[in-house]
Parts: C-alpha cells; sequence; structure tokens
C-alpha cells in the first residue's frame, strides 16, 4: 500500500484560509465551527482515500442547520458552500437561497417545473433552504409542498456530486419536519445545532459591524450599548444578531439626525463626529422605556 | 443516412462529456441554454417544439445536462437540439446550435425534379416514410 500525504493535500486546497476566516469573523459558534472543521478534516481523508482506490462514492453532504433566528446560518452556509468548493465537492461553490415560495407552486403542475427549476440553478453548488418545514403541511393533505419533497429526495439522492442541500430553521420545527419526513431524515448526514448567542458575544458583533461600516462607540455609548443588548435579549422577538443589527441601524439614524441638528448655523462638523455614536444615540431607544 | 444540422455537424456525435464542455463554454460566455425537439427535421423546418423554458441564470453545465436526459427519455424517436442564446445587445439570437440526439431510424429525404414553364427546374427535398 501507497502513503498519501495528507498535509499536501490540504495545502493544495488552501482550506485552512476559509477557515481561518470563519474563526476569525464569525463571534462565537463554537459548536458550529468544530463541526466544520470535522467536515473538512473528512473531506480531505476521503479524497486522499480516493485517490488510492478505497473509496468510490462520494460521501452525502447534506446538512440540516438549526437554530433560533440571527444565529448566523445563512452566513456559515455561504462559508460551507466556499469550503466545499476549495475541496472540489462543488464545481461552482454558490448559494442558492431559497424558501417554500421558490419551490412549490400554485395549481396543479406547476410545483415540479418550479423545484426543478431551482434545483438546476442550484446546480455545482449549495441549494439553501430556509424554514425548510414550511414545505410539508400536514393540515392539507393535498398540499403541493410534499411534490416538491419528493423531487427534492430524488434530486438529493441521484445528483449527489452535483448539489450540496441545506435546509435551515428552527429546531423544534425541524425535528417534526424530520420525524414526519423519515426519507428527508435519513439522506441528511450532518445536522448542526446553532446556538444562541451570549450578551458579550453579541456586543463583539455590534462592535464588528460598526467596524466595518466605520463607525465606533464612544466609552459611554459601549457602556449603553451593554445595557441594551441585556435589555433587549428578554424582549419577546429577539432574534440575536438581526437584532443587533437593526439597533445599530437605528441608532445611526438617530446620530444623524442629532449631527444634523447640531449643525444648524454652527461650525462645520468634524470627521470624528461623524463615525462616533454617542450613548444618547442608543439611550433614545424604545427598549429604556 | 446521418442528418447534419448546426455547429458541429461535420463532426461525429458528441459524447455526453463533450457536451457538458460545451455547455461549459456557453455559460462561461453568459450565453443561456435551451433544449429542443422535433418528429419533423426537414432542413427547412426551423420551428422545432420547446423542451421546457430556456434556462436562465445557471451556473453550471449538470442543469442542462439533466434536462437533455429527460428530453432523450420521453422523446427517444425525436431528434434533440441544444442551443445557446446570446441576449448581449446587438446579438439578441443563437451562438450555438446542435444535435445531441438522434432516433436509431433516421429520417429519409428524397428530392423531386419538377419542369416548369420553360425549360425551368424546380427542386423540392421531401421526408420519406420511414419504414
Amino acid at each position: 500500500m501507497s502513503a498519501v500525504d495528507l498535509s499536501a493535500v490540504l495545502g493544495q486546497t488552501r482550506v485552512e484560509e476559509v477557515l481561518d476566516q470563519l474563526e476569525r469573523e464569525l463571534v462565537g459558534l463554537a459548536p458550529v465551527k468544530r463541526r466544520i472543521r470535522e467536515i473538512a478534516a473528512y473531506l480531505v481523508v476521503s479524497r486522499a482515500r480516493r485517490s488510492l482506490g478505497l473509496e468510490s462514492a462520494p460521501p452525502s453532504l447534506h446538512m440540516s442547520f438549526t437554530g433560533n433566528p440571527g444565529t448566523g446560518k445563512t452566513t456559515v452556509a455561504l462559508r460551507m458552500a466556499d469550503v466545499l468548493h476549495r475541496l472540489g465537492y462543488l464545481r461552482k461553490g454558490h448559494l442558492v437561497a431559497v424558501t417554500r415560495d421558490d419551490l412549490v407552486g400554485q395549481y396543479i403542475g406547476h410545483t415540479a417545473p418550479k423545484t426543478r427549476e431551482v434545483l438546476k440553478r442550484a446546480m455545482g453548488g449549495v441549494l439553501f433552504i430556509d424554514e425548510a418545514y414550511y414545505l410539508y403541511r400536514p393540515e392539507n393533505e393535498r398540499d403541493y409542498g410534499q411534490e416538491a419533497i419528493e423531487i427534492l429526495l430524488q434530486a438529493m439522492e441521484n445528483q449527489r456530486d452535483d448539489l450540496v442541500v441545506i435546509l435551515a430553521g428552527y429546531r423544534d420545527r425541524m425535528e417534526t419536519f424530520f420525524r414526519s419526513n423519515p426519507g428527508m431524515s435519513s439522506r441528511i448526514a450532518h445536522h448542526i445545532d446553532f446556538p444562541d448567542y451570549t450578551g458579550d458575544e453579541l456586543a463583539a458583533i455590534a462592535r464588528g459591524m460598526l467596524e466595518r461600516a466605520n463607525y465606533r462607540f464612544d466609552a459611554e455609548a459601549e457602556e449603553a450599548f451593554a445595557q441594551y443588548i441585556a435589555l433587549r435579549m428578554k424582549r419577546q422577538h429577539f432574534a440575536n444578531a438581526r437584532s443587533i443589527r437593526n439597533a445599530l441601524e437605528r441608532a445611526r439614524l438617530r446620530q444623524a439626525s442629532r449631527l444634523f441638528a447640531q449643525a444648524r448655523g454652527s461650525a462645520p462638523t468634524p470627521a470624528e463626529a461623524l463615525m462616533t455614536i454617542a450613548a444618547e444615540d442608543i439611550r433614545a431607544s424604545r427598549v429604556f422605556q | 443516412m446521418k442528418l447534419t444540422q448546426g455547429t458541429f455537424s461535420f463532426l461525429p456525435d458528441l459524447t455526453d462529456e463533450e457536451i457538458r464542455a460545451q455547455i461549459e463554454y456557453a455559460l462561461g460566455q453568459g450565453w443561456s441554454c435551451s433544449v429542443e425537439h422535433t418528429d419533423e427535421p426537414h432542413p427547412r423546418n426551423v420551428y422545432w417544439e420547446m423542451f421546457g423554458l430556456p434556462m436562465f441564470d445557471l451556473k453550471d453545465a449538470a442543469g442542462v445536462l439533466a434536462e437533455v436526459r429527460r428530453c432523450r427519455e420521453t422523446f427517444p424517436g425525436h431528434y434533440i437540439k441544444l442551443n445557446a442564446f446570446d441576449a448581449t445587445h446587438g446579438f439578441e439570437s443563437l451562438r450555438l446550435s446542435f444535435i445531441v440526439h438522434r432516433p436509431r431510424d433516421e429520417a429519409r429525404f428524397g428530392l423531386v425534379r419538377e419542369e416548369a414553364s420553360g425549360r425551368t427546374l424546380r427542386y423540392t427535398t421531401y421526408e420519406r416514410r420511414r419504414p
């Protein structure tokens, strides 16, 4: 038996780069990152095994991402597409994100072409189905969602080397969905659970978002925002990073109107002021009332 | 007789791998592919049936190739061709079109010579009934 140099395979694919980028740019999500590393290692090994003729069929890579809204499922799916592309499991490595409306038709005979069209667009990349459980509506036995599921299953089985399907949604609803669709569940090898962010992680995410948009908090604003996060997490419809993004969006709005009010008839506004979000921009939020 | 039409008509039939490479090329140029079929391959018949709609926004050849295979399964006795359409302003027409499937019993054509007035000759190609 001959040997194979795993680090050479790894170096060739430059997958380490993507994994490091993932580590650097995504805050928290430790179990998710670990799973992605595991999958990457598994693919490198299986590639090496194939080069020695020990394995013929490509591994099944369909996945399910479960977690609350705003925990980074779509972002990680994008990175996943990149990782799989670099490892040579996807020819193109693009991501096609769809929901029920893109797959299921409105009348008889509409669903199959619609689903197939989406599948064709996703070939060579990742098909990301957000809130996949809406495909299955048990309360309506004539629902066309079932038809879409069957076509999906067929493609997942027969065109495994052409596309990777990632289903995403809330954990409990996905579990119900898999229980009522055992065919789907058995074709998905990797279930990855996205935990909620802690307050500190959300603060780190906020800092990153501001930095990328060339803004910054002043010292008081930093403190105010930490309080804001603590209060916001207890309120309804908290969507993790998405809520944070929206909060920052609103703070930028308030900052702009504050600067506008101050600017009337006074000296020119320095660049520093344009970049800084002050505590009052955050404390004006409804959450503090 | 082997019917020849379109691009590559002087070459032997392309294999699926070669078809895939052609599709990749077309998609790389930003052209959209479509599949058409007919049971009446007369050279003057330019109206072939569409098999599904033209495929826009594809990134990979696998989607088009799957459609070609599905068409072959559905119409094994028809001629099937693959078209690539260029939507660039000024072109807006097919840039590539070649036969990807032909029936086992190929069409046969005959030629009728008609004498018209003043020793003029008129020729008509017609499709002969297949056995």
